[in-house]
This record gives structure tokens, sequence and C-alpha cells, in this order.
């Protein structure tokens, strides 16, 4: 299990204009490429210097291709990074202001504390 | 010497810039008395007549990433280009760009380090709204040089809150020390109860009215015995999950010093979070 992986791969769509339209697009053939191509780039060092031991689980995998944001906070995301970034792909889909933070609350009405841990 | 011409601490809501610039019916129904709030707090900092502004805050995941995350850091650069394109796209704040006071950031590492805190530095970093938004509210004409100090209360482990405290103390008693005939603001910002991505989250109030209450109490009388006592790493989980912002207020606890009261005292009960406004004018700056 990679808490710190699926953060990256949120933190490295979430700065990206056109990554966060590609995921929200094709999450399945995003998911594949970015842990193909890019999960091992380390981000201040030249793509050769990359880490060759990162990989997502399955669980954490389906977590990502099916935009399940309730698993990815139950597998320890940061919940900052998970809700800048659902936010981004799908609050123009509701029409009242905040529509889709409070939906996201509720879906998550069964939590009690303490919440999953995030530490990396 | 120089002078602590004010202490600000605040809390930094990214919303204010979009709620207070809007206009019609585009503009929420609190924005009026809220950019009131914000006007009479930000008088409070132009009395002070400050030169330079030490501002603390606290970098969201924007340039310092968990694959080599400070504790605690200090800009040292020229300049600083300010906010990032997912700030933009969620808040509409404006990209900036600041001018940086290096003397002073030189000589706060110095110091800093010889007191025993290891500090990060960073001759090229780009600040987000932790630092923006104290600057869009208390001098939106971005004239004056910073110095941003940054801490680690989005991480864990994060440094423990009474490592704030003290980190406070010694910015106090480092700028007090510096030898310079300038004026300087320290500010810093942080948050009450907040939620974000669980299940408290945009309520219509903090997810947690009691801790704010205390909270309030604890800063607007510079209760630092009872604040240190009141939270830990852990307890902070509880008010709502990413309320560990607060250590960013018990470092500004820390510059003003125990037992003083603060001179200004606002706050507004927002949706999804409490705002609160503190200003201290330490005696003999000719501020207050």
């Amino acid at each position: 299990m990679s808490k710190y992986l699926i953060n990256k791969f949120i933190f490295t769509v979430d700065r990206d204009p056109d990554l966060v339209e590609r995921y929200r697009d094709d999450p399945s053939g995003t998911v594949a490429w970015w842990e193909a191509e890019q999960a091992g780039l380390i981000l201040n060092c030249p793509g050769p210097e990359r880490s060759t031991w990162l990989a997502f689980d399955e669980a954490e995998r389906k977590a990502l291709t099916t935009h399940d944001y309730v698993a990815l906070l139950e597998l320890g995301a940061h919940n900052f990074l998970v809700l800048t970034l659902f936010i981004a792909l799908f609050e123009r889909d509701y029409s009242e202001p905040l529509g889709f933070q409070r939906e996201f609350a509720a879906r998550l009405s069964h939590w009690r504390l303490p919440y999953p841990d995030i530490a990396t | 010497m120089a002078t602590v011409a004010a202490v600000i601490a605040s809390t930094h809501h990214p919303f204010y810039y979009r709620a207070s610039t809007a206009t019609g019916s585009e503009r929420p129904p609190f924005a009026d008395e809220w950019q009131a709030k914000i006007e009479a707090f930000r008088a409070t900092l132009d009395r002070a007549r400050p030169d330079v502004l030490v501002m603390v805050g606290s970098d969201h995941f924007h340039q310092l990433w968990l694959d080599n995350m400070p504790q605690f850091l200090i800009g040292k650069a020229p300049f600083y280009n300010a906010n990032f394109y997912n700030e933009e796209r969620e808040f509409g704040l404006p990209r900036m760009l600041l001018r940086g006071d290096e003397e002073l950031s030189a000589y706060l590492l110095r110091q800093g380090i010889d007191a025993g805190f290891d500090l990060a530095f960073s001759n090229e970093l780009r600040v987000d709204h932790s630092i923006t938004c104290p600057i869009i509210t208390l001098r939106p004409q971005a004239d004056l040089p910073i110095v941003p100090v940054y801490t680690n209360i989005f991480a864990p482990p994060m440094p423990q809150p009474a490592r704030f405290v003290q980190l406070g103390q010694a910015i106090r008693a480092m700028v007090e020390a510096w030898p310079s005939d300038k004026r300087v603001a320290i500010i810093g910002t942080g948050h009450l109860s907040l939620e974000l991505g669980g299940p408290r989250q945009f309520g219509p109030h903090g997810p947690d009215p009691e801790f704010d209450r205390k909270a309030v109490e604890w800063i607007a009388t510079g209760d630092l015995k009872s604040a240190l006592a009141g939270v830990s790493l852990d307890s902070l989980w509880l008010p709502g999950n990413a309320t560990h912002g607060f250590m960013d207020f018990m470092l500004m606890m820390g510059v003003a010093g125990e037992d003083v009261p603060a001179d200004y005292v606002d706050s507004l009960d927002l949706f999804h979070t409490m705002e609160a406004y503190f200003t201290w004018y330490p005696s003999g700056t000719g501020a207050s």
C-alpha cells in the first residue's frame, strides 16, 4: 500500500490543467499511463534518475480509476489533496454553490473519529 | 534596533478576495459585513506604519512536497511570485509579485539556526494563499517587502505545538535585536477549527464552535498556558481534520508574548469556518 503514491498522483494531476481534464474524461487511461510513465519521476530530478519501486496496489488503482474519493480517503489519501482535485473535477456539474462539496461531506457521513490516518 | 511595530494574527480565508470583489447578484449576502470587518482590521496595520512584513504561513502542497518536506522554512529571495493555478481555479486568486527583504531573511536564518532551530531556506519560493490572503486583506497595495516563514501544519509528522510557540518567541526576540531602524510588522495566519475533505466540511459554521470560542479567548488574552494544555498533535484532529493550522496561531501567540492581551480582537462566524482577527501593539511603538 502506498498512500504516498496516491498523494503523488493527485498532486501531479491537480497542478496541471490538461491532466485535470484528461483524468476527468479518461480515468482508467490516465491512471495506467501515469503509473507506467510518471509514477517514478522524482520531481526535482532528471527523468533517468527516477525511482524504480513505486506501484499502486489493486485497491488503490481501482479507487483512482473509478473516481472513488470516499475509497481514496479511506485508504489514507491526504484530505486536502483529494478535496481540491475532486472540486476541480466535478464542482462544475452541480448548479447550487457548494453543491458538490456538500454531497462530498454527506458521502462521508458514516465516518466517526478518528478519521483514517493520513501520515505517510 | 528594529521596532516590532505590530503583531497580527488572522485566519486566512481564500474566498475573501472573490466575495469582496463580487458585485450585483454575484455578491454573497455576507460580503458587506465581512469587507467592513476586514477594512477595520486593515487599519490596525496601517496605524503601525510598517516598513517590512514578516509573514508566517504554510504551503498547501504547492512548492513543498512529500519527497522533501521542511518543518520550518524561511524564504530568502529578492522577489516572490505568488499564487498557483489551482488557487486561481478554485478561489479566483490573482497572480502576484511581492518584493523580499533579503537582509532580514539572512539575519533571521543565521540567528534562528544559531538559536537551535534548524531552519530550511529557499532562494526561489512561490508563495501561496497563506501569505497572499493576508496581503489582500491587510495590505492590498502589496508595496512592502516581505520575509516568508513557512511552517508544516499539513503533513504528519509535524512539530509539536510547543515548538511553534518557541519559534514565535524566537522570531520576536530576533526581530527586536535586528540592527536596523526599520519598523517590522509580524503577521501570521492559521485556522480555528476547520474540516477539509471530511463529513463536517462546508457546514453552516466551523466544525467545532466550542473549540473556536476557547481558541479566540486563548489568543485574545495571550493565554499560552491554557492553549498549550488544551491542544496536542493528537487532539487537534478532533475539532476538524485541518485544525492543525491553529498551531500557526500558537506561533503568533509566542510572538505576541505570554499573557499579553491583544489590542484589537474581532471575529466573524461564517459558513465553513470562523474568521478571527487579532492585533497587538508592543509597548513603545507609538502605534496604539
